[in-house]
């Protein structure tokens, strides 16, 4: 295995700069999520790592190793493709042993290395069929069966479950972690779903517009986004976001726009007279978003009137409206309660986030 | 029971019954001038002129074949054919090949142009392609030998075949050679193990066309050999035609035995022109 690291990549595509100084060290042994909205320069990052993809500036390494020139049969990496990319005219004991024949592995080590393979992932019946008699879930283990048996220095996997329904999403999503505890490899997962990124990171890279938003464990990037980007694209639901201005009162600090007026507690903003007169933006998540009993013992309760709720089983999405200010409570099932009729709600103090308006950074601690 | 046939199932039925009376009537019009060659050949020599329509003549014998095999120097010439034939087809299928991958997976200046070049060279008749390649062949001192007529042939089909196969290669997925690529191979490893394998419906009808354009070519072997040892059957079956007496029984037997070749390679390949090769290697 093998540490990984992005040293100021840079990668453009004529005039369009697709990243913009990416640096990232993944250390040996460690399972890092790459994650972000199309376009954002992920898939490229990782074909870069491939070297499917020419670099434009900056620098790789894989193992301490500068890799930028080096052809991708030369890196001790193995991929596993969104589209699965198995070879179609050979079978899934003639696709997983690929590679290994490639370099003249004995024959017996090649047997043993695809029959580990095959039972780790269950592909044990399907060794002579042909890709096309294979399932789409079969098809992804198969690639990632190829990828195995090759003990690469560091697994790349570029959105492999993005193709699957999402029953064999949930599936594989745990089979991968398993595999992960199993190979204690150094794996690069690049996804589009912040679900896959918050349950198998170890650390997530949150990206967009070919920018490193925040490196971080899933629990860091969740509690603490770093700004506005981050906070909106992990947690599902998405965080409400209310503008508005920060004004001292006395000593204590406040949050007020058209429709609310909130303290804000000194833990979470320190040095109150700082603030004074800031434009922020007040970022709260559905969780916390407490309403009628739950919020009895709020000092700062605020009227809704409940627009529409949306039953998920055990929780309950309701969207309020607060004036003009549309505002996203998850609660417990069931509400019972119409639309149109109104609601008490108020902010969980302890969990809620302050960005600068200007700056989209956090500044809250 | 009898079940009573639907509306559906009638129309169905007359359909059916109208496409294949068209299709026998154009099978029909195909296979009746070589029947009647067949029959011209099977002709005792006093009778070639006979106006009898029956496929087995009466009277009906292989002297033609015999005489056509023992007296002239066919078997010559059939096997120059071939030699030139099949050298054409393998080198004229190995550029496009090679050439169509660049096309279709390369960057570089002038690909788009070159393309339209290469489709544009097949717009010229071939009549006119005669003089250039005449003297092409004579600068090159090359007259009348098979290398001579290998160059010319394997380049004039070279268009179609690179086109053909450029058109097959865009429909395979570039993450096939990706795939192959990590996994070891170099850019042309993926190409022979990953992308030739899965053209095989393509490199067959590249194949086929090569060797029927060259197995029946006549213009640019007239020009290019004038020895008779040298000739293609092409050449060598217009020597029976005389100035005053054509063989034409010979004429007949010896136009049945060159499409025994066609036919073999057209048998042979038809067992690579299936579809759907690349189905499950990627979500489709």
């Amino acid at each position: 295995m093998a540490s990984v690291q992005f040293k100021n990549i840079v990668k453009k595509f004529k005039d369009n700069v697709v990243l913009n100084g990416v640096d990232v060290d993944i250390k040996d042994h460690e399972f890092v999520v790459i994650v972000g909205p199309s376009g954002c320069g992920k898939t490229t990052l990782l074909r870069m790592l491939a070297g499917l993809e020419e670099i434009t500036d900056g620098e790789i390494f894989i193992d301490n190793l500068l890799v930028n020139e080096l052809h991708p049969s030369k890196r001790q990496i193995a991929m596993v493709f969104q589209d699965y990319a198995l070879y179609p005219h050979m079978t899934v004991e003639e696709n997983m042993s690929f590679a290994l024949r490639l370099r003249h592995t004995d024959k017996a080590e090649i047997d043993a290395r695809v029959t580990e393979a095959a039972n780790i992932l269950q592909l044990g019946k399907f060794l002579a069929r042909m890709p096309r008699q294979l399932s789409g879930g079969q098809r992804q283990r198969v690639a990632i069966g190829r990828a195995i048996v090759r003990k690469p220095k560091v697994f790349l996997f570029d959105e492999p479950l993005s193709n699957l329904d999402a029953k064999l999403r949930e599936e594989m999503r745990v089979e991968i972690a398993k595999l992960y505890q199993r190979l204690n490899a150094t794996i690069i997962y690049v996804t589009h779903d912040q679900v896959e990124a918050m349950t198998l990171a170890g650390r997530i890279v949150v990206m967009n517009k070919g920018i490193v938003q925040q490196v971080g464990s899933p629990i860091e990037v969740y509690r603490k986004p770093a700004n506005l980007f981050v906070a909106g694209f992990i947690g599902s639901p998405t965080m409400n976001f209310m503008s508005g201005k920060l004004f001292l009162e006395g000593e204590a600090l406040y949050f007020k726009n058209e429709e609310i007026k909130i303290s804000i507690p000194p833990y979470l903003l320190s040095d109150s007279g700082k603030h004074d007169g800031r434009e922020v933006v007040l970022g709260v998540r559905p969780d916390d978003v407490l309403v009628e009993r739950d919020g009895e013992k709020c000092s700062d309760k605020v009227q809704g009137i409940l627009e529409v709720c949306e039953l998920l089983g055990h929780r309950e999405n309701l969207y309020l409206k607060v004036g003009n200010m549309r505002v996203l409570a998850t609660v417990e099932a069931f509400f019972n309660r119409s639309p149109g009729s109104g609601v008490t709600l108020c902010f969980n103090y302890k969990n809620m986030h302050v960005f600068d308006k200007a700056t989209e950074t956090r500044i809250s601690e | 029971m009898k079940k009573k046939m639907s509306a559906h199932e009638k129309k169905r039925r007359v359909k059916y019954f109208f496409v294949h009376v068209g299709i026998i009537i154009f099978a029909g019009i195909c296979v009746y001038p070589l029947l009647r060659i067949f029959s011209i050949s099977l002709r005792p020599g006093d009778k070639l002129f006979s106006t009898d329509l029956s496929l087995i003549p009466a009277g009906a014998s292989f002297t033609a074949y015999r005489s056509l095999l023992k007296d002239t120097m066919f078997l010559r010439w059939l096997w120059n054919s071939l030699v030139i034939t099949l050298a054409t087809s393998l080198i004229g299928v190995s550029l496009a090949s090679t050439a169509a991958y660049a096309f279709s997976r390369f960057r570089f200046p002038g690909k788009k142009a070159g393309l339209i070049l290469l489709l544009s060279s097949q717009m010229i008749p071939a009549g006119m392609l005669i003089l250039p390649l005449f003297l092409m062949i004579m600068k090159l001192k090359l007259m009348n030998t098979y290398l001579g007529m290998i160059i010319a042939y394997s380049v004039s089909s070279l268009p179609f075949s690179i086109w053909i196969l450029k058109g097959y290669y865009d429909t395979i997925p570039r993450s096939l050679e990706e795939a192959a690529l990590v996994d070891g191979t170099s850019q042309v490893g993926a190409f022979w193990r990953i992308i030739l394998p899965l053209s095989t419906p393509a490199l067959s009808i590249a194949f086929l066309f090569n060797f029927t354009t060259a197995w029946n070519e006549y213009l640019v072997a007239r020009v290019v050999l004038f020895s008779a040892k040298q000739y293609t059957w092409t050449l060598g079956l217009f020597e029976l035609q005389g100035q005053y007496i054509t063989q034409w029984g010979m004429f007949a037997a010896g136009s049945m035995l060159v499409t025994i070749p066609v036919l073999c390679v057209f048998l042979y390949s038809s067992k690579w022109l299936i579809s759907g090769l690349t189905l499950g290697s990627v979500k489709g």
